[in-house]
This record gives structure tokens, C-alpha cells and sequence, in this order.
């Protein structure tokens, strides 16, 4: 089966700004734009569910967007009993390491300027965040996209660091600021990650189950479907690269519970209006002509063969890592806080836990108080399902 | 943040184009994007760059989507992200009204 949009563009024209119209309907109002065929959807899901030959299914997504579909459009509230649809690691704020974090703590309070997108200031270090740092004179500025960090850099004669966070789909900026001669004062402390290595390692982990993958879009524009192939060929699980949208994500689950039912591990692309079989070349050719895929410690989930990108040598003036002699030492000697040893981030990251299981969830750390990452982000589980309700009482 | 957001291709001036996002005129950069873009087309911008330009047949369905979130009210962390994303590409800096909202560049 196909999602693909029948072909004529139905859109009404969009007539109002962002800010206009609508305001004070709540989420689930909204509900799904075409109803009856998400009840085919949903009924197609129980179905195929109950046609798999044993009492549970598991299945994973790792896309902030993807989460935040579900949980605002309570989806999860329709899903068969038997299927268990779990977030992993698809948020990047909430996999960056407390060294990474650290690093650009140490940075700030070495007196450079760092640069970053908003949701980083608020995720922990050891014992300070970009935002501590800042409430202690540190500059730091939040900016929008890489190219800002760049014009903040051409305005000043301080040193700017663009500490770097996201995806391959984000890293692909990054990379092109770079190959854009940026200028001398300008560097990149890279916190980038890549996706396809970590779900090899979780698909791996002894106390998360994974029959298959629900793909995020928007990183396969970049990167293509075919890439998954290697992944399925070595695991034996399924890959379906699915949409954000409701309609997306339950014409995903439908694919993909099909592909387990019938054992037939392959990549299926159901989201063809982003993603192509070979993805976005020339993103991909600047993307690896900055960076190289090195291990490195994903929070909460373990080290990650391949799984962070830093800058190549050919880079290492554009490197801050090689520019500054960052000194994390003094940060190290500290230890986290009470509060931060509870927090379980990490599993949830993993797929082993959910928001719920989590003492603090709502209580000590909420979006304006947040204790770990993955109440920071507007990407990460905790801070959606506080939002949104996410895991529906059945 | 792997949330790209759609807009139409008023400008090309070298290695960037001026792109309306539902009245909403911003720079997006062509550094990466693997088709020629020009006036009329629709990309996907994701943080202040253009990552595909959108085939014609698919360019309805994907507005359609967009225009549902960003009747949103504040707050709705889906509509902020998209919202988030039109930030992300900068300001024209010959625009002379920019964020007047005009209505739709017509999408047909």
C-alpha cells in the first residue's frame, strides 16, 4: 500500500500568517485531517497486528517529530493492544553528552563566545549548562541556524564558537557554513550525530526489543532510503522511512507490522514526496567532506561506533577543538547533582523506559524547570508527553 | 530539529533565494539542495537552508499539512517547531515589509 497524496493539489490556499486564526482550539480538536481513512488505517493495524503469531509487537521510531505526531494526535489511544510503538534516540539535544555540553561550558567561561541553537542552553553538563554559564556573565548567544553564528562571527573580532547540535539533516548546515569560508574568529565545536549507527546498536540491546524501524523523514531527504538496506541485510528487521503527519506515521506502523508479520526484512519508503531511494548527493558530498563519523558516548544509550561526526583535518582551522585548549577539568571534578543521578533519561532514550517510570516526570522537572535532557527539547519524549499526555490510560 | 518546513521561491540571487512561507518572506540558502531552483518552485527549508526542492505533483498535499499546524495556537509545540523553522532562514535585507502577511504567493 501506498501513501503517496492522490495527486491533485486539494489545498485550499493557506489564507492567514502563522499567528492567525484558531487560537484556543486544543490539539486534539484539530484531530486527523481525513478521519475515515485513519479509522481504515487503524482497523488495517489491528488487523495485521493480530495476524502476527505471538502476543506483542514492538517497534521503534527515532524522530522527535515523529513522537510528537503521536502523542498530539493520540495515537497511541488507537493503536491495538498488542503494539507497543516505542521513541528512541531521535533527539539529538537529548543524546549530546554531558563531556560534549562540558566542553562548551568550559568554552563560554574561558570567555569565547559560543553560539548554539536555543534548546542546548538548557541541557545539563556535569555541573553547569550553557545557560549557568551564561547567568555567570559567559557569552552566549542563541541563534537560529549556523549561517546566524556565522554573522554574529563577521561582526565582532571576539572568537565565536558554533556549538553545533542535530542530525545528519542538521549537520548538512554546518557543513555548507564551513565550505562557505567563514571567517578566521569563526570555529564549530561539533556535537553533530548520525542516526543509522545507533539504531545497529539499540536494535542490539539486550533489554530494548526492536522488530522493526519506523525511519525519520526529513533525515532520509538527506541521506535516502537505500542507506538502510545495509542496516536491514546485517539485522534481519525492517525498515519503513515514514512521514510526520498522522496519516504518515499510521500508514507506517500498517507497512512495517506487515513486514514483520511476513518476516520479510526490507526497506520500504512510504514517505516518496521528501525522500528518494538515493536522497540529497550533493548535501551528502559536503556533508562528508566536512565530517567524518567517529565513536563516541551517546547519552544514555552507550558508545556509538560512527555515530558523532567531527570536522576532518583538512578542517582543523574551523575545528575549535583543535583552536582552543579547552580545559573541561575543573567542570569534571564536580559531580552532578542528586536530581540529575535520578533522572532516567537514558533508558527512556533506549527505549527501555517510559516518562511515567520516572519519579521526577511532572514533579521536579518539568519544560520550565527541566532536570535532563529530554525534558529540554522540544524533540525529546519527556518534554512531548508532558505536553501532550503522550501514553493514554487504557 | 529534523523538521524541514515548505515555502515558495519568489528571488534567486546566487547561492540564495528569497522564499515566502505563508506571507512570511526569508533568505533560505541553495548551498545543498540538489536540483537548480528558480522562481515558482517549492523547497523544504530546514534550518535557514534548502534540502529538496518539492516535485510539482506533491507540492498541494505538503502545504495542505502545513497550513493545518500553523492554524495552531501558541504554545503547540508541533506549530512552534514549524514556526521555529521559518526563523531559522534571515531576514531579507532588501525586503521592505518584512513578516506582513500577504495571503498565500498563490500555490497553483
Amino acid at each position: 500500500m501506498s501513501d503517496a497524496p492522490g495527486g491533485q493539489p486539494t489545498a485550499a490556499p493557506p489564507t492567514e500568517g502563522p499567528d492567525g486564526g484558531a487560537a484556543g482550539r486544543s490539539a486534539r480538536e484539530l484531530e486527523f485531517r481525513d478521519p475515515e481513512k485513519a479509522r481504515a488505517l487503524a482497523e488495517a493495524l489491528e488487523r495485521v497486528v493480530g495476524e502476527v503469531d505471538r502476543d506483542r509487537v514492538s517497534v521503534m521510531h527515532v524522530c522527535g517529530s515523529h513522537e510528537q505526531s503521536i502523542a498530539k494526535y493520540g495515537i497511541r489511544t488507537i493503536l491495538p493492544q498488542g503494539l507497543d510503538v516505542i521513541m528512541g534516540p531521535g533527539c539529538p539535544v537529548c543524546v549530546t553528552d554531558m563531556p560534549e555540553v562540558d566542553e562548551a561550558v568550559a568554552l563560554a567561561r574561558q570567555g569565547v563566545r559560543v553560539a548554539t541553537y536555543g534548546d542546548m542552553l538548557h541541557v545539563p553538563g556535569t555541573v553547569q549548562s550553557l545557560a549557568d554559564a551564561q547567568a555567570d556573565g559567559a557569552r552566549v548567544d542563541v541563534v537560529y541556524s549556523a549561517s546566524q553564528a556565522v554573522e554574529l562571527a563577521r561582526d565582532t573580532d571576539d572568537e565565536v564558537v558554533f556549538f553545533a547540535s542535530g542530525f545528519e539533516t542538521t549537520a548538512v548546515a554546518t557543513a555548507a557554513v564551513v565550505l562557505a569560508e567563514p571567517p578566521d574568529n569563526f570555529s564549530v565545536l561539533s556535537a553533530h550525530k548520525y542516526i543509522p549507527p545507533v539504531m545497529e546498536i539499540v536494535a542490539e540491546m539486550p533489554h530494548t526489543r526492536v522488530e522493526g524501524y519506523l525511519a525519520a523523514g526529513h533525515a532520509a531527504t538527506i541521506t535516502g532510503s537505500a542507506l538502510f538496506e545495509r542496516f536491514v541485510d546485517r539485522h534481519g528487521i525492517p525498515v519503513v522511512v515514514a512521514g510526520f503527519e498522522p496519516l504518515d506515521v499510521l500508514a507506517g506502523l500498517v507497512q512495517l507490522v506487515e513486514l514483520v508479520r511476513d518476516d520479510d526484512p526490507r526497506v520500504v519508503n512510504m514517505y516518496p514526496r521528501c525522500v528518494t531511494e538515493q536522497g540529497n548527493r550533493n548535501a551528502q558530498e559536503q556533508l562528508w567532506k566536512v565530517f567524518r563519523p567517529t565513536g563516541g558516548k551517546w547519552r544514555g544509550i552507550a558508545h556509538v561506533p560512527n555515530g558523532n561526526l567531527r570536522l576532518r583535518d583538512e578542517y582543523a582551522g574551523v575545528d575549535a577543538r583543535r583552536r582552543f585548549d579547552i580545559d573541561v577539568g575543573s567542570l569534571r571534578r564536580g559531580s552532578p547533582t542528586p536530581l540529575t543521578q535520578a533522572c532516567i533519561c537514558g533508558d527512556i532514550m533506549a527505549g527501555r523506559s517510559s516518562p511515567h517510570d520516572c519519579s521526577l516526570f511532572g514533579e521536579e522537572c518539568t519544560p520550565e524547570n527541566p532536570v535532563g535532557a529530554c525534558m529540554v527539547s522540544s524533540e525529546g519524549t519527556c518534554k512531548i508527553w508532558h505536553q501532550y499526555g503522550g501514553h493514554p490510560d487504557l | 530539529m529534523c523538521l524541514g518546513v515548505p515555502g515558495k521561491v519568489v528571488e534567486v540571487k546566487g547561492d540564495v533565494a528569497v522564499v515566502d512561507f505563508w506571507g512570511v518572506r526569508r533568505e533560505t540558502r541553495l548551498d545543498v539542495v540538489d536540483e537548480p531552483v528558480s522562481p515558482g518552485d517549492y523547497i523544504l527549508n530546514h534550518v535557514g537552508f534548502a534540502i529538496r526542492k518539492i516535485p510539482e505533483a506533491e507540492i498541494g498535499e505538503t502545504l495542505a499539512l502545513y497550513s493545518e499546524l500553523l492554524e495552531e495556537a501558541g504554545g503547540d509545540m508541533m506549530a512552534e517547531d514549524v514556526r521555529d523553522e521559518i526563523e531559522q532562514a534571515s531576514m531579507p535585507s532588501s525586503d521592505p515589509t518584512p513578516g506582513v502577511p500577504r495571503g498565500p504567493e498563490g500555490n497553483r
